[in-house]
């Protein structure tokens, strides 16, 4: 069986990419994952859809209790590669927030809204923050690990 | 006096009989036209990826049937591809074959589902609809005599299937795609000449390749705008590297070439399938080795599927545990909504619904 | 003024009735006639009257009842499956069955309606729809009323549901419901007029507004001689009717019910019956003006006749409404004024001339009128379909053959553009 894992550009690659758009913003870089710091987000973002990566695949967030973690998937359709970007917020679980890239990409317009009304994560810099599969009012965001 | 109009503003949904499900728009109308769409979504939202986290990874298989409950096994096999890279499991031949069998029939049904509640939207009174209905009915059937399961299937276990296929499914799959080309030439002669249809979906809710990408919008929409994005092709997981199909593509963006893309996958997937049988070879359908408990090692997954409605891709991260840390859905049907207001501003109110049906999506998806 | 003993149905009941002894009675009423006992008479007319309009009014229950079942088995047929076949032979009693739910269903009645425009509203449609049948021969001889100006009551008449559709949206405060107004009065200002003009072939033909006169005249089916009046006429009757594919004024998929959303119950089924009823009066009025009313041959008796020309018309509406997506409200409008009308003035302007050669033509001469006239529709059909028809050509050639691109599973795909 045909590995997927192949068309995932390799975390240094990445990491000197991004570095070469907007020195010292990595922070660490993994087999397949690199991640930054969360103020240098739209300007990487920016360079790299237009290095190649046009179109954003998803924004995910997870609760690693101590601290938040917004992980983008970004995909190129002309190099048919795959990449991987994670970026660390709120730690210590106070108010996490990373900037917006909507102006970037339209396809994160829905997909921000929802990690923010489920894992209450907000993104800076874009008009509309609104709960968008819960009611507003609705107290607490489920995906965190301490909603019960 | 002068004469002055106001806009109108009407709530379409949750209960209405062209929202597919329970989705919920509040448009604005000047006249006839939509001048302002605004979609609220979560009338169907479970907790899908919340109820992940307190599940086995076999477990977890229900739940994405659930997800968008007319494409089961695609979104099984999203799933499944995730766990076995994030386990390292590796899948046996048989297994593999089987899966994609399941896939591709799924994804007939599927587009099946599509074009015949397209044709619903357009107003077609119900004959179009009945007519891929009964053809869905015989794939369906096919699952049962797979699986036991018509809908929620959860066939698909990590390694494999849960179990082989009885000796009356691969007669009864023969008859099928004997049946199927007839059936499809059937829908082309009532749907695609017709000149009703024509004048209904040509040039309506066009959209250019370059929005569409920068939406993330995925799938038969995408290759309805001319770009050739196939992850069967581009990125083949499963043995879609073994198999030779075309990838139908459309230049026109509208509403009819996304119809006529849907139709022509379903032709394609019957290459498919025929191919799949010729290759499949005996065997056992998942290895001895899968622990009834699995537990990944530290660490996160993605792997992107071509489902029927678009990219399908499960985020998975391993805390070591027996259950998923996170389990993070990417709907497409979701995503491929991001465009909608786009697409409805400056319609006329009976194209809303229409271009509604062409984006093709779940609500069981969107909302999870 | 005709007649009134020269409808059977009148005279068998007048002369049962009556014990005068008229002239015209002489043999005709039934058990020997003279029923009424001496001195009641003239209870005779309005006895009559009664007898008459409740046998009419129960048959066009039944005539609907019918249909419902009818329409609901062809649609079965036309989709591969059975269709209702549960109660009573064929499924037969199904449309009674409903008829009963419907009428025991709560009433529900909005609180933001005008309760007196919300409850006229179904009468105001189910009204005119069967005043049509009073002037409808449906055999030789048998009809309620032969007046001199039958079509014109019908046209007048027939336009009047639309008050109905109207009062309705008003009356029950929808926003849907307004919406199928809106689009209800727009087709019946366009329709009117290619409906009415389609028709003066025909008049000019028979030389009279009288329904029974026009079905003496036609020694050949008038849609031989007329098929130009006769496709306007068809294609405005479905739109005037609201059947697909211009029922737009209840899109079901688009403003639910349209004007029907708010009610329920008996109003809701008068709705419906209203709706079948018209359709079937339609039906009638197409039969008896363009296909020869009740001519056949013998020793099939007149009324079947009509009524197997009816149910022939009915089916091919079902038909239609069966494999037809609906269109949209602009591309009715643009059919309306740029190929009907234009298309019945062709009609009017041929005829007047035809007519004009022969004046009072005979079988022979009606026949070369009919080769001339299908020369016009075909030229002007195919003249119409090109200059007007939806991108025919286009569609076929930019979607289907080279539009829709089977990429070659070993060619290099397709680079799909850069970023920005």
């Amino acid at each position: 069986m045909p590995s997927t894992a192949a068309f995932q550009i390799p975390g240094e690659d990445l990491a000197a990419q991004i570095e070469a758009i907007s020195p010292d913003s990595v922070t660490a870089s993994g087999d397949t994952e690199v991640w930054m710091v969360p103020g240098r987000l739209p300007e990487v973002m920016a360079g790299l859809k237009t290095a190649g990566f046009e179109m954003l695949i998803g924004v995910t967030g997870v609760d690693y209790v101590g601290y938040f973690e917004v992980v983008y998937h970004l995909l190129s359709l002309s190099q048919n590669r795959r990449a991987v970007i994670k970026v660390r917020c709120g730690e210590g679980r106070v108010d996490p927030a990373v900037p917006s890239i909507m102006e970037i990409w339209r396809g994160a317009e829905l997909q921000e809204r929802e990690v923010y009304d489920l894992m209450g994560i907000r993104f800076e810099g874009r008009d509309e923050m609104k709960r968008i599969f819960l009611w507003e009012g609705f107290e607490g965001h489920p995906h965190r690990k301490d909603f019960l | 006096m002068p004469l002055t109009t106001q806009p109108i503003t009407i709530n379409v949904g949750p209960q209405h009989p062209s929202t597919h499900g329970v989705f919920r728009m509040r448009v604005t109308f000047d006249g006839e036209e939509v001048i302002d769409v605004e979609p609220i979504f979560g009338y169907l939202h479970r907790g899908s990826e919340k109820l992940a986290e307190s599940r086995t990874y076999t477990q977890v298989v229900t739940l994405t049937d659930r997800l968008d409950y007319v494409a089961s096994m695609t979104n099984n096999m999203s799933y499944i591809l995730s766990v076995e890279q994030l386990a390292g499991i590796e899948p046996t031949p048989r297994g593999v074959w089987l899966r994609m069998i399941a896939a591709e029939l799924q994804r007939i049904a599927s587009h099946l589902v599509a074009t015949g509640f397209f044709l619903q939207d357009l107003g077609a009174l119900g004959t179009p609809l009945i007519f891929t209905m009964r053809e869905r009915e015989q794939i369906l059937e096919l699952f049962e005599r797979l699986c036991g399961a018509r809908i929620t299937n959860s066939y698909m276990r990590p390694g494999g299937v849960f179990m082989d296929a009885p000796d009356d499914f691969w007669p009864a799959l023969d008859r099928f795609l004997s049946d199927m080309p007839h059936h499809v030439d059937e829908y082309e002669g009532l749907i695609s000449g017709n000149e009703i249809v024509a004048a209904r979906c040509d040039g309506v809710a066009v959209v250019d390749s370059q929005t569409l990408i920068d939406a993330s919008v995925t799938g038969p929409m995408l290759r309805a705008s001319g770009v050739d994005w196939d992850l069967r092709h581009r990125q083949p997981y499963e043995y879609y590297n073994r198999v030779k199909f075309n990838r139908p593509l459309a230049t026109a963006s509208d509403n009819y070439a996304r119809y006529m893309v849907r139709i022509h996958e379903i032709r394609e997937s019957l290459g498919i399938i025929r191919q799949c049988i010729e290759q499949i070879e005996p065997g056992p359908v998942r290895p001895e080795t899968v622990p009834a408990l699995i537990r990944p090692p530290v660490g996160d997954s993605y792997v992107g599927t071509e489902c029927p409605k678009g990219e399908l891709g499960f985020y998975l991260v391993s805390d070591g545990g027996v259950a998923p840390y996170r389990c993070k859905v990417r709907a497409p049907s979701f995503i491929n909504l991001t465009l909608l207001r786009e697409m409805l501003i400056g319609d006329k109110l009976a194209d809303m619904f229409v271009t509604f049906g062409s984006i093709d999506i779940n609500m069981g998806e969107v909302d999870r | 003024m005709p007649d009134p003993f020269d409808s059977i149905l009148y005279r068998y009941v007048y002369c049962t009735l009556s014990s005068t002894g008229d002239a015209e009675c002489a043999g005709h009423g039934l058990f020997g006639g003279g029923l009424l006992p001496g001195g009641l008479e003239w209870l005779a007319f309005p006895l009559t009257a009664a007898i008459i309009v409740a046998a009419l009014i129960n048959g066009i229950l039944g005539g609907v009842l019918m249909m419902i079942w009818g329409e609901r088995r062809l649609l079965g047929r036309f989709q591969g499956r059975t269709g209702p076949n549960r109660w009573g032979p064929f499924g037969l009693l199904t449309p009674i069955a409903d008829a009963v739910k419907t009428m025991f269903k709560e009433d529900v009645v909005p609180t933001v309606s005008d309760r007196l425009v919300f409850t006229l509203a179904p009468i105001m449609m189910l009204a005119p729809a069967l005043l049509i049948y009073a002037v409808l021969p449906i055999g030789a001889g048998t009809w309620l009323a032969d007046i001199n100006v039958a079509l014109l009551l019908i046209i007048a008449v027939g336009g009047a549901n639309v008050l109905a559709i109207l009062a309705a949206s008003l009356g029950s405060g929808n926003r849907y419901a307004m919406f199928s107004a809106m689009r209800a009065v727009a087709m019946l200002i366009s329709y009117e007029i290619p409906l009415v003009i389609s028709l003066i072939g025909v008049l000019m033909l028979s030389g009279s507004l009288s329904l029974v006169a026009i079905v003496d005249a036609q020694t050949i089916p008038f849609f031989i001689v007329q098929p130009l009046g006769f496709f306007v006429f068809l294609v405005a009757s479905m739109a005037e009717l609201n059947r697909t594919p211009f029922d737009v004024a209840e899109a079901e998929s688009e403003i639910v019910a349209g004007y029907m959303t708010d009610y329920s119950s008996m109003k809701f089924g008068l709705f419906f019956l209203s709706e079948f009823a018209a359709t079937i009066a339609t039906s009638g009025v197409i039969t008896a003006v363009f296909l020869g009313g009740w001519h056949g041959f013998d020793p099939i008796p007149s009324q079947f006749w009509f009524v197997a020309k009816m149910v022939a018309v009915l089916t091919v509406i079902v038909w239609i409404r069966a494999s037809w997506p609906r269109l949209r409200i602009d591309q009715i409008m643009n059919f309306a004024w740029k190929a009907l009308f234009e298309l019945t003035l062709i009609n009017l302007v041929v005829s007047g001339l035809l007519v004009l050669a022969w004046p009072s033509p005979s079988t022979a001469e009606l026949w070369y009128m009919a080769g001339i006239n299908w020369v016009v529709f075909l030229v002007s059909i195919y003249i119409f379909g090109r200059v007007l028809g939806p991108k025919h050509d286009s569609v076929r050639a930019g979607n289907i053959q080279s539009g829709v691109v089977l990429s070659d599973s070993d060619a290099p795909a397709i680079p799909a553009g850069g970023g920005d």
